[in-house]
């Protein structure tokens, strides 16, 4: 299982077994992670999943798609270079050890 | 220790309900019960993605099942609260559960079509997971499937059904489409895009009975026919439209036993103020079984289904049973996706709003901008996420977008927000 690993404000680490296929916000929000919300579901509607990303991991995350685009621009309070909507980042074998930082508020 | 929390209902507002009670330091024991056999899950995508066929139920769960013992959250699945007394719950499964304090998040159930044949087979509701299911198994190919009412509900399975091949009429009794929640300009919108992708839309007229095939055994030729399914819907204006599957999606209301056993105002919904409270202050309620100030202005009552609404009332219904007041506050939001259709939802329109329109309705990617005493107050957008993030932002933020320089589609309103702020 990929394992992927949330980071709070206060230095926090929450190392989830994330199922391949689910989303990086779907694998917070069920096992509880604090600060990431996905009022939405998961449907690019809402912001209220941002993360920053590792740098190390951002080439292979990828960049976020238009929609995504203009959520991070308006919905998100601190937008950084490798933001992205969890929703939007699906777990693969390819992800396993990702890290990624949780914004102290979300919208 | 103390008897706890009981929250009566699980869903959507009442999980939230405990983890903000958690989140808040409580440390007593907090107890869910639910009538559904299931954990807590998410509603919204059961007439959107799981009838679509896209999302399974296991994916629907909103926790898994040790966060739930980590936080020490129990969770009564399968069994309705029928009695709530002096500190004492009773469910119809005949358990008895003490508490010390009582949130109630028992949310609607479906409004009831009262015309003859609603008991039939064939004839579907849609509110939980269950009811998902056996419609879901309906929908096939070629199936002819009548959708009652053309509000959220019955246009998204009416675009579910149209995808898995059935042949959709969708009829409803007011004159245009989703008159309680949009401008009449998307309801136009929504009709034409619909019938455009093959769906029958019937505006302005009512459904007076549903016949259903004679049962098998009375009359030898029907013995092929499942006994008293669906065969057709007759409608007011004497029309009759042959059906395989009908759908009734007519609103919802309130489950207000409990609150009127306890005591409680309520009007069309539990009655509570910014903090959640109903009017029996020491007793919570939230989610779509309340009826609350608006939460922007905290004036007048109004009652919002929706996912934001359920989660922001709980954390001020958790909120004010810790002791500690926080509003109810935030932009309403709502979104309904129909097929390819994004509709998003920002405030809380009223039919006196002036509407102003950008974008493009022809390239289905517009939004329509609702003013009233000349101030944006909402914004319905289709295919349109940046201008539903903008007014979002705008209307948390008590900023105005004058209704003159929005309705240049070439400008973004983000800019508009942005310059409008710094002035």
């Amino acid at each position: 299982m990929p394992k992927i690993t949330y980071v709070s404000v206060d230095g926090a680490e929450h190392a989830i077994d994330a199922t391949s296929g689910d989303s990086v916000m779907a694998t917070a929000v069920r096992n509880g992670v604090p600060g990431i919300i996905g009022e939405c579901g998961g449907n690019a509607s809402c912001a209220t999943c941002h993360v920053w990303v590792r740098r190390e991991f951002s080439d292979l995350v990828g960049a976020p798609g238009d929609l995504e685009e203009d959520l991070l621009d308006l919905g998100v309070s601190e937008r950084r270079a490798t933001s992205r909507l969890s929703c939007q980042i699906q777990v693969s074998p390819a992800l396993d050890g990702l890290v990624v930082d949780i914004p102290p508020e979300q919208p | 220790m103390s008897a706890g929390t009981l929250v009566v209902g699980s869903g959507q507002a009442a999980l939230q309900l405990a983890v903000s009670l958690r989140e808040f330091g409580d440390t007593e024991p907090i107890t869910l019960v639910g009538a559904e056999a299931h954990s807590p899950y998410q509603r919204p995508p059961l007439s959107k993605a799981f009838l679509h066929g896209t999302t399974e139920a296991a994916s629907l769960a909103l926790r898994t099942p040790d966060f739930y013992t980590q936080q020490r959250i129990t969770l009564v699945s399968g069994e309705r609260v029928t009695r709530l007394e002096d500190g004492i719950a009773a469910t119809d499964g005949g358990r008895t559960l003490r508490y010390q304090r009582l949130a109630l998040a028992v949310g609607v159930r479906p409004r009831r079509l009262p015309v003859p044949g609603t008991d039939l087979s064939g004839v579907h509701y849609l509110r939980d997971l269950g009811d998902a299911e056996r419609l879901r198994e309906r929908l096939t190919a070629g199936r002819r499937v009548v959708v009652v009412g053309g509000g959220f509900i019955g246009l998204e399975v009416a675009a579910a059904a149209t995808a898995h091949g059935c042949a959709v009429t969708v009829v409803e009794a007011a004159d245009r489409l989703l008159a309680r929640a949009v401008a009449p300009a998307i309801s136009e919108f929504y009709r034409h895009a619909h019938l455009s992708r093959g769906v029958d839309v019937r505006t302005g007229v009512s459904v007076v009975a549903i016949h259903g095939h004679p049962s098998s055994g009375q009359d030898n030729s029907a013995r092929n026919k499942a006994p008293n399914s669906v065969r057709e819907i007759e409608l007011g204006d004497g029309s009759r439209l042959p059906a395989d599957v009908v759908l009734i999606g007519i609103g919802a209301e309130p489950r207000l036993e409990l609150a009127r056993q306890l005591g409680l105002r309520c009007q069309g919904g539990i009655e509570v103020d910014r903090f959640a409270r109903t009017s029996r202050p020491e007793i919570v309620a939230a989610g779509d079984c309340t009826l609350c100030p608006e939460p922007l202005s905290g004036q007048g009552l109004v009652r919002i289904e929706s996912v934001q609404n359920a989660q922001a009332q709980a954390r001020a219904a958790a909120a004010s049973l810790a002791g500690r007041l926080e509003p109810h506050a935030g932009v309403p939001w709502f979104w309904s996706d129909q097929g390819d259709l994004k509709l998003q939802i920002a405030g809380l329109s009223h039919p006196g709003d002036l509407h102003v329109v950008r974008g493009s309705m022809a390239e289905e990617r517009f939004s329509v901008l609702h003013y009233r005493a000349g101030r944006l107050v909402a914004a319905d957008s289709v295919n349109q996420a940046a201008d539903h993030l903008a007014v979002r932002a705008a209307l948390a933020r008590g900023v105005d977008l004058p209704a003159e320089l929005a309705a240049d589609a070439a400008r973004p309103l983000k800019h508009l927000l942005l310059d409008r702020r710094s002035a």
